[in-house]
């Protein structure tokens, strides 16, 4: 007969119809598989007793291993051996290969995308990614006996952008699983805490995994998790740790080229070493290259002295998330330690010296997000009707739209929590326009050159009307997993237009740090560039109104006005093409305000006249 | 009359309690559903309701309300693996039949 679970009450299952949901930490390094079974979270192992599925993808001219068994060929098979892949999903090939230096692999561009050459052919990081999550799909699939399983929580790392999180949706959808939503990591990380311990207040959240590094300011009241802020580095981990230690090794060795079968092995040794130092002082490696024995000592000083740089990067992260969230030091409650180079005593004593107490290590950093992962599942999938917790993410960066002039309003700003719609009007520029190009933008700076563009389309069919009187409104949904659409209606005809951002490749993380970074010191350039865009507009609009009027009814001046008005109107012209300074600008639109002001007075004379014209004045 | 529960099963339910925080013990029980008839019931209990019945094993409460226990007793609770699949099984006396994939039965 079929093994039971035990439910909450009132909540047991009709046959057939258990509600199992899988909650799955795809990492950088490792991925696991937890689920909720009489209301016990946990991880599940592979039929070794393994929780963790290194991932590992070879590829073979017929088949595909991963895990363990890839992970041992490695040194053998490099090229066809794809390790620590995320690092690589939504990110183009000049960014992996300017990043990423000294990996054995060939990328190449196929079919628009980065891809990796192995004897199977080019594989995307989507595609192996995919072979991750078939892999733990499997089982949990064999730990359930075959029952259907209505969905997954997949996690990423909070600085993961659109293009990233919809590569990891898709590498989702190759494995043939139904994702219910994804999750920030450090916030699963907290569901795990918070159901644990359910302690309120400020948590800082210090994830260091194998390649990505994520600090998140969270609040935690009455059940209900709140992320105030996020930070971090993607491109900072384990892995970049365990390089560290290669070129300690490599100068300590004199080598300077390595074969890909020497590096590998040097990175395993390397992280070896790093993993031995969790426990001991000093540390001997034995190196075998090259047919010469080489014995390298390391000590925990030596180490930590090696890696200060990488662990106080981390630091000025935490500082940096701390300021976006408005929250000082001494108000966090706790500090939570994920990923497993949280091990690192060196890590764990940097953290409590920066938050000035004991990090929580309760939980198995390792496991801690694949078991929130499951938490969140469990209740999405609907075994916990009563629960209240609900999950509020935020934006990294704000999304913003190009309006004339180059100038970027922002719709929704950062650090917003997701799901959010937020829309605005807008309208047309001239007179009779019929279509509007709608330019959708992500970042912090006020200017489109200095954002990231996002996506574009076109709103078209809006009647002719004067400039002004259009109303065009621009709606902005991020959905739950972080993914943008943004469409556009004008309200009389409601035409309407609409696009998804599937953006064809991702931000660079230094990139998105330095996006953060520019936008605070270059505020006040950017804030005098705003102005005097702001005021060329203008400039441009006074003299296009004024153009149109002077066509159809330059009669009502006689020479003398018009020259004098024509005159002031070229001084603005020039001032709007050429001046730097936004008051110049300004000050010469006055001018040619006065200079119009009287035909202004006039056409309106002329148009009271033809309005009255004829009529009686008991019908005024 | 009584439904037990092996020593694994016994294990099992008190960490599953544990973890939980709350919970007074084990609803063992049956509801009319399911393709074969009758489907077991396996949950929590955070209060009695009128009519159930406490049996005490190994230091673990087991709660079967009185029209359930005619269909179950002499019922043992095991909890085993099979494969990378982990549960808890009924091996229940009266049981005659159940469907193709065992989740219910008929007595």
């Amino acid at each position: 007969m079929a093994l039971l679970q035990i439910a909450e009450p009132g909540q047991s299952a009709a046959p057939h119809e258990h509600k199992l949901a899988i909650g799955i930490d795809l990492g950088t390094t490792n991925s696991l598989v937890a689920t909720v079974q009489s209301g016990e979270a946990r991880t599940l192992a592979d039929i070794n007793g393994d929780a963790m599925l290194p991932s590992v993808v070879r590829y073979h001219a017929e088949n595909v291993t991963v895990g363990q068994q890839a992970q041992l060929a490695a040194v053998e098979d490099p090229t066809n051996t794809l390790i620590s892949v995320k690092r690589f999903l939504g990110k183009s090939v000049a960014e992996v290969t300017t990043r990423y230096q000294s990996l054995p692999y060939e990328f190449v561009e196929h079919q628009g995308a980065l891809a990796i050459n192995t004897v199977a052919g080019p594989i995307n990081p989507i595609q192996a990614s995919a072979e991750i999550l078939k892999s733990l799909y499997q089982r949990a699939t064999e730990s359930f006996a075959g029952e259907d399983i209505v969905g997954s929580v997949i996690t990423v790392p909070a600085y993961f952008d659109d293009a990233q999180r919809q590569s990891t949706k898709d590498a989702a959808e190759i494995a043939g699983l139904k994702v219910l939503r994804l999750l920030n990591e450090p916030t699963a990380a907290a569901v795990a805490y918070g159901l644990d311990s359910g302690q309120e207040g400020v948590i800082a959240v210090y994830d260091l995994g194998g390649g990505t590094f994520d600090i998140s300011i969270l609040r935690l009241n009455q059940g209900v998790f709140e992320v105030l802020a996020t930070g971090g580095d993607s491109s900072l981990g384990g892995d970049d740790f365990d390089a560290v230690l290669v070129e300690h090794f490599k100068s300590e060795l004199g080598l300077s080229e390595l074969t890909p079968q020497e590096l590998r092995l040097l990175i395993q040794k390397a992280k070896a070493c790093k993993e031995a130092l969790s426990s001991y002082l000093t540390v001997n490696v034995k190196l075998e290259l090259r047919s010469t024995e080489h014995l390298v000592s390391v000590t925990q000083e030596q180490f930590a002295e090696l890696v200060a740089p990488l662990v106080k990067q981390t630091l000025r992260a935490c500082r940096r998330a701390l300021k976006d969230a408005g929250i000082s030091k001494e108000e966090v409650l706790e500090a939570v330690m994920v990923g497993g180079s949280t091990r690192m005593p060196v890590i764990r004593e940097a953290v409590g010296e920066f938050f000035e107490k004991e990090p929580l290590t309760s939980i198995d950093p390792d496991r801690v997000v694949a078991i929130g992962a499951a938490i969140q599942a469990d209740i999405l999938a609907g075994n916990k009707p009563d629960s209240d917790m609900l999950l509020l993410d935020v934006l990294p960066l704000s999304l913003g739209l190009e309006t004339m002039g180059g100038l970027v309003e922002k719709i929704i700003p950062r650090n917003t929590t997701i799901p959010v719609a937020r829309a605005q009007e807008f309208t047309t520029f001239k007179d009779g326009q019929t279509a509007m190009s709608l330019h959708v933008l992500q970042g912090e700076r006020e200017l489109v050159d200095d954002c990231r563009s996002l996506a574009k389309f076109s709103l078209k069919g809006i009647p002719a009307m004067a400039a002004g009187a259009a109303h065009i409104r621009v709606t902005f949904k991020v959905d739950a997993d972080g993914l943008l659409s943004v469409s556009a209606s004008e309200k009389s005809t409601g035409v309407q237009a609409e696009i998804q951002v599937k953006p064809s490749f991702g931000l660079s993380d230094d990139q998105v740090a330095q996006m953060l970074k520019d936008s605070m010191s270059f505020a006040k350039e950017d804030m005098q560039a705003r102005m005097l865009k702001e005021q060329q507009v203008e400039a441009l609009r006074v003299l296009e109104a004024l153009e149109a009027s002077l066509a159809t009814e330059s009669a009502l001046l006689n020479e003398e006005e018009l020259n004098s008005l024509r005159e002031a109107m070229a001084m603005l012209d020039e001032k709007r093409q050429n001046a730097s300074d936004p008051d110049a600008i300004k000050h010469a639109i006055e001018v040619v305000d006065e200079a119009s002001s009287e035909f202004a007075s006039r056409r309106m004379d002329v148009s009271i006249k033809q309005a009255l014209q004829g009529q009686s004045v008991d019908e005024v | 009359m009584a439904v037990t529960l092996t020593e694994a099963a016994a294990n099992r339910v008190q960490t599953f309690l544990a973890n939980r925080g709350k919970g007074l013990g084990l609803r063992v029980g049956i509801k009319t559903t399911g393709c074969s008839g009758l489907a077991y019931v396996l949950e929590f209990v955070d209060e009695l309701a009128e009519g159930d019945e406490v049996f005490e094993e190994m230091g673990v409460k087991i709660i079967v309300d009185a029209k359930s226990l005619v269909y179950i007793d002499g019922t043992e609770l095991d909890y085993t693996k099979e494969g990378l699949n982990e549960g808890f099984k009924f091996i229940n006396p009266n049981q005659k039949d159940e469907c193709g994939c065992g989740e219910s039965f008929t007595v």
